[in-house]
Protein backbone atom coordinates (compact mmCIF):
# COMPACT_ATOMS: atom_id res chain seq x y z
CA UNK A 1 0.00 0.00 0.00
CA UNK A 2 1.22 3.50 -0.83
CA UNK A 3 0.71 6.82 0.96
CA UNK A 4 -1.38 7.97 -2.01
CA UNK A 5 -3.82 5.13 -1.26
CA UNK A 6 -4.87 6.51 2.10
CA UNK A 7 -3.42 9.96 2.78
CA UNK A 8 -5.85 12.78 2.08
CA UNK A 9 -3.78 15.58 0.55
CA UNK A 10 -6.29 18.25 1.50
CA UNK A 11 -6.10 17.18 5.14
CA UNK A 12 -2.29 17.39 5.44
CA UNK A 13 -1.15 19.95 8.02
CA UNK A 14 2.44 21.19 7.87
CA UNK A 15 2.26 23.16 11.09
CA UNK A 16 0.11 21.88 13.92
CA UNK A 17 -0.90 24.51 16.46
CA UNK A 18 -1.92 22.02 19.17
CA UNK A 19 0.61 21.28 21.88
CA UNK A 20 -0.90 18.23 23.57
CA UNK A 21 -2.11 14.78 22.55
CA UNK A 22 -5.83 15.45 22.43
CA UNK A 23 -5.28 18.77 20.68
CA UNK A 24 -3.24 17.11 17.93
CA UNK A 25 -5.86 14.42 17.42
CA UNK A 26 -8.66 17.01 17.30
CA UNK A 27 -6.75 19.14 14.80
CA UNK A 28 -6.07 16.18 12.50
CA UNK A 29 -9.63 14.81 12.64
CA UNK A 30 -10.90 18.34 12.00
CA UNK A 31 -8.65 18.46 8.92
CA UNK A 32 -10.21 15.21 7.65
CA UNK A 33 -13.66 16.63 8.31
CA UNK A 34 -12.81 19.81 6.37
CA UNK A 35 -11.54 17.60 3.52
CA UNK A 36 -14.88 15.74 3.62
CA UNK A 37 -13.17 12.42 4.33
CA UNK A 38 -15.28 11.67 7.39
CA UNK A 39 -19.01 12.19 7.84
CA UNK A 40 -20.29 15.41 9.38
CA UNK A 41 -21.53 14.62 12.86
CA UNK A 42 -19.00 11.86 13.55
CA UNK A 43 -16.22 14.20 14.62
CA UNK A 44 -16.65 13.81 18.38
CA UNK A 45 -17.18 10.08 18.16
CA UNK A 46 -14.00 9.58 16.11
CA UNK A 47 -11.87 11.78 18.38
CA UNK A 48 -13.18 9.85 21.39
CA UNK A 49 -12.40 6.49 19.78
CA UNK A 50 -8.83 7.55 18.93
CA UNK A 51 -8.26 8.85 22.46
CA UNK A 52 -9.63 5.60 23.86
CA UNK A 53 -7.12 3.68 21.77
CA UNK A 54 -4.32 5.88 23.15
CA UNK A 55 -5.34 4.89 26.67
CA UNK A 56 -4.48 1.28 25.83
CA UNK A 57 -0.92 2.31 25.06
CA UNK A 58 0.56 5.24 23.21
CA UNK A 59 0.83 5.02 19.44
CA UNK A 60 4.00 7.11 19.71
CA UNK A 61 6.16 4.35 18.27
CA UNK A 62 9.50 6.09 18.63
CA UNK A 63 11.82 8.21 16.48
CA UNK A 64 9.51 11.17 16.93
CA UNK A 65 6.65 9.43 15.15
CA UNK A 66 3.09 8.63 16.23
CA UNK A 67 0.33 6.77 14.41
CA UNK A 68 -2.89 7.60 16.27
CA UNK A 69 -5.68 5.45 14.85
CA UNK A 70 -9.03 3.80 15.32
CA UNK A 71 -11.59 1.69 13.59
CA UNK A 72 -14.87 3.46 13.10
CA UNK A 73 -18.22 2.20 11.79
CA UNK A 74 -18.94 5.44 9.92
CA UNK A 75 -15.97 4.87 7.57
CA UNK A 76 -16.16 2.59 4.55
CA UNK A 77 -12.59 2.92 3.31
CA UNK A 78 -9.30 3.60 5.05
CA UNK A 79 -8.58 7.33 5.37
CA UNK A 80 -5.61 9.07 6.86
CA UNK A 81 -3.62 12.22 7.03
CA UNK A 82 -0.18 13.53 7.95
CA UNK A 83 0.74 16.40 10.22
CA UNK A 84 3.93 17.91 11.55
CA UNK A 85 4.69 19.74 14.74
CA UNK A 86 8.00 21.59 14.62
CA UNK A 87 7.91 22.10 18.40
CA UNK A 88 7.12 18.46 19.06
CA UNK A 89 4.35 17.18 21.35
CA UNK A 90 4.50 15.05 24.50
CA UNK A 91 2.67 11.93 23.31
CA UNK A 92 3.73 9.42 26.02
CA UNK A 93 5.90 7.78 23.34
CA UNK A 94 7.34 4.34 23.86
CA UNK A 95 10.84 5.84 23.80
CA UNK A 96 9.89 8.97 25.74
CA UNK A 97 10.78 11.32 22.86
CA UNK A 98 8.56 14.21 21.79
CA UNK A 99 6.60 13.52 18.62
CA UNK A 100 7.05 15.61 15.47
CA UNK A 101 5.46 13.42 12.78
CA UNK A 102 1.88 12.21 12.95
CA UNK A 103 0.16 9.71 10.69
CA UNK A 104 -3.50 9.42 11.68
CA UNK A 105 -5.50 6.47 10.35
CA UNK A 106 -9.22 5.68 10.50
CA UNK A 107 -10.30 2.33 9.12
CA UNK A 108 -13.56 0.46 8.58
CA UNK A 109 -14.12 -2.13 11.35
CA UNK A 110 -14.05 -5.08 8.96
CA UNK A 111 -10.78 -4.34 7.16
CA UNK A 112 -7.91 -5.16 9.56
CA UNK A 113 -5.67 -6.09 6.60
CA UNK A 114 -5.83 -2.59 5.11
CA UNK A 115 -4.94 -1.06 8.45
CA UNK A 116 -1.93 -3.39 8.76
CA UNK A 117 -0.74 -2.59 5.25
CA UNK A 118 -0.98 1.14 5.95
CA UNK A 119 1.03 0.67 9.16
CA UNK A 120 3.49 -1.42 7.20
CA UNK A 121 3.98 1.37 4.68
CA UNK A 122 4.36 4.07 7.33
CA UNK A 123 6.83 2.04 9.39
CA UNK A 124 8.83 0.90 6.37
CA UNK A 125 9.31 4.46 5.14
CA UNK A 126 10.04 5.81 8.59
CA UNK A 127 12.86 3.36 9.12
CA UNK A 128 14.66 5.48 6.56
CA UNK A 129 16.36 8.32 8.40
CA UNK A 130 16.60 10.55 5.35
CA UNK A 131 12.84 10.37 4.82
CA UNK A 132 12.20 11.14 8.51
CA UNK A 133 14.62 14.04 8.51
CA UNK A 134 13.22 15.62 5.34
CA UNK A 135 9.65 15.17 6.53
CA UNK A 136 10.39 16.90 9.85
CA UNK A 137 11.92 19.78 7.90
CA UNK A 138 8.97 20.15 5.54
CA UNK A 139 7.70 23.72 5.62
CA UNK A 140 4.41 23.43 3.80
CA UNK A 141 1.84 21.03 2.40
CA UNK A 142 3.55 20.93 -1.00
CA UNK A 143 6.83 19.76 0.58
CA UNK A 144 5.00 16.96 2.39
CA UNK A 145 3.07 15.89 -0.70
CA UNK A 146 6.30 15.75 -2.66
CA UNK A 147 8.09 13.68 0.00
CA UNK A 148 5.18 11.23 0.20
CA UNK A 149 5.21 10.90 -3.59
CA UNK A 150 8.95 10.26 -3.60
CA UNK A 151 8.48 7.62 -0.90
CA UNK A 152 5.69 6.04 -2.96
CA UNK A 153 8.10 5.89 -5.90
CA UNK A 154 10.63 4.07 -3.71
CA UNK A 155 13.15 6.87 -3.76
CA UNK A 156 14.00 6.35 -0.09
CA UNK A 157 13.65 2.62 0.41
CA UNK A 158 15.56 0.31 -1.86
CA UNK B 1 26.54 -20.13 27.31
CA UNK B 2 24.95 -18.97 24.10
CA UNK B 3 22.09 -20.87 22.54
CA UNK B 4 20.27 -20.42 19.29
CA UNK B 5 16.72 -21.63 19.03
CA UNK B 6 13.66 -21.19 16.82
CA UNK B 7 9.93 -21.44 17.43
CA UNK B 8 7.20 -21.32 14.80
CA UNK B 9 3.93 -19.60 15.63
CA UNK B 10 0.81 -18.54 13.75
CA UNK B 11 -0.80 -15.16 14.29
CA UNK B 12 -4.36 -15.99 15.31
CA UNK B 13 -5.81 -12.75 16.61
CA UNK B 14 -8.21 -11.39 13.96
CA UNK B 15 -6.59 -7.95 13.82
CA UNK B 16 -3.14 -9.34 13.10
CA UNK B 17 0.14 -7.91 14.34
CA UNK B 18 -0.95 -4.28 14.58
CA UNK B 19 0.58 -1.54 16.73
CA UNK B 20 -0.45 -2.72 20.19
CA UNK B 21 0.53 -6.40 19.81
CA UNK B 22 3.79 -5.26 18.22
CA UNK B 23 4.41 -3.01 21.22
CA UNK B 24 3.69 -5.93 23.59
CA UNK B 25 5.98 -8.22 21.62
CA UNK B 26 8.83 -5.69 21.75
CA UNK B 27 8.31 -5.03 25.47
CA UNK B 28 8.47 -8.76 26.14
CA UNK B 29 11.47 -9.35 23.84
CA UNK B 30 13.51 -6.56 25.42
CA UNK B 31 13.22 -8.22 28.84
CA UNK B 32 15.65 -10.84 27.53
CA UNK B 33 19.34 -10.55 26.78
CA UNK B 34 19.12 -12.78 23.72
CA UNK B 35 19.04 -11.36 20.24
CA UNK B 36 15.48 -11.86 18.95
CA UNK B 37 14.51 -11.95 15.31
CA UNK B 38 11.19 -12.51 13.62
CA UNK B 39 11.04 -14.22 10.25
CA UNK B 40 8.11 -14.11 7.82
CA UNK B 41 8.85 -15.87 4.55
CA UNK B 42 12.04 -14.28 3.27
CA UNK B 43 11.78 -11.23 5.52
CA UNK B 44 13.81 -11.11 8.71
CA UNK B 45 13.42 -8.27 11.22
CA UNK B 46 14.67 -7.22 14.64
CA UNK B 47 12.18 -8.50 17.25
CA UNK B 48 13.03 -5.62 19.57
CA UNK B 49 12.03 -2.84 17.14
CA UNK B 50 8.38 -1.91 16.79
CA UNK B 51 8.97 -0.17 13.44
CA UNK B 52 10.56 -3.36 12.12
CA UNK B 53 7.76 -5.57 13.40
CA UNK B 54 5.12 -3.38 11.80
CA UNK B 55 6.79 -3.72 8.40
CA UNK B 56 5.82 -7.41 8.41
CA UNK B 57 2.10 -6.56 8.13
CA UNK B 58 1.39 -9.98 9.63
CA UNK B 59 -2.35 -10.52 9.20
CA UNK B 60 -4.30 -13.26 10.98
CA UNK B 61 -3.12 -16.65 9.74
CA UNK B 62 0.48 -15.55 9.08
CA UNK B 63 3.14 -18.05 10.08
CA UNK B 64 6.12 -16.52 11.82
CA UNK B 65 9.38 -17.96 13.08
CA UNK B 66 10.75 -16.45 16.25
CA UNK B 67 14.51 -16.88 16.53
CA UNK B 68 16.44 -16.26 19.70
CA UNK B 69 20.18 -16.29 20.15
CA UNK B 70 21.68 -15.82 23.58
CA UNK B 71 21.86 -17.06 27.17
CA UNK B 72 18.10 -16.90 27.77
CA UNK B 73 16.95 -17.95 24.29
CA UNK B 74 14.58 -20.69 25.50
CA UNK B 75 12.92 -18.52 28.14
CA UNK B 76 12.51 -15.74 25.59
CA UNK B 77 10.89 -18.08 23.07
CA UNK B 78 8.56 -19.49 25.73
CA UNK B 79 7.37 -16.01 26.69
CA UNK B 80 7.04 -14.74 23.11
CA UNK B 81 5.31 -17.84 21.74
CA UNK B 82 2.85 -17.71 24.63
CA UNK B 83 2.12 -14.07 23.86
CA UNK B 84 1.32 -14.85 20.21
CA UNK B 85 -0.66 -18.00 21.03
CA UNK B 86 -2.76 -16.11 23.57
CA UNK B 87 -3.63 -13.51 20.90
CA UNK B 88 -1.58 -10.82 22.66
CA UNK B 89 -4.27 -10.75 25.33
CA UNK B 90 -6.48 -8.96 22.83
CA UNK B 91 -10.04 -8.33 23.82
CA UNK B 92 -12.22 -8.29 20.72
CA UNK B 93 -14.63 -5.88 22.36
CA UNK B 94 -12.00 -3.24 22.82
CA UNK B 95 -12.53 -0.44 20.35
CA UNK B 96 -9.21 -0.45 18.56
Amino acid sequence: MKFADFVSREAIRAELTADDKEGVIREMVQALLAAKKIPQGEYDSIVKAIMKREELGSTGIGRGVAVPHTKHPSIDRLVGTVAISSEGVDFDSLDGERVHLFFLLISPPDRPGDHLRALENVSRQLRDETFCKFLKQAKNKEDIVQLLEEADNNQFVS
Amino acid sequence: MSMRSTRTVVVTNPQGLHARPADLFVKTATRFASKIELVKGHERVDGKSILSLLTLAAVAGTQLSIEADGPDAEQALDALAKLVEQNFAENEHVHE
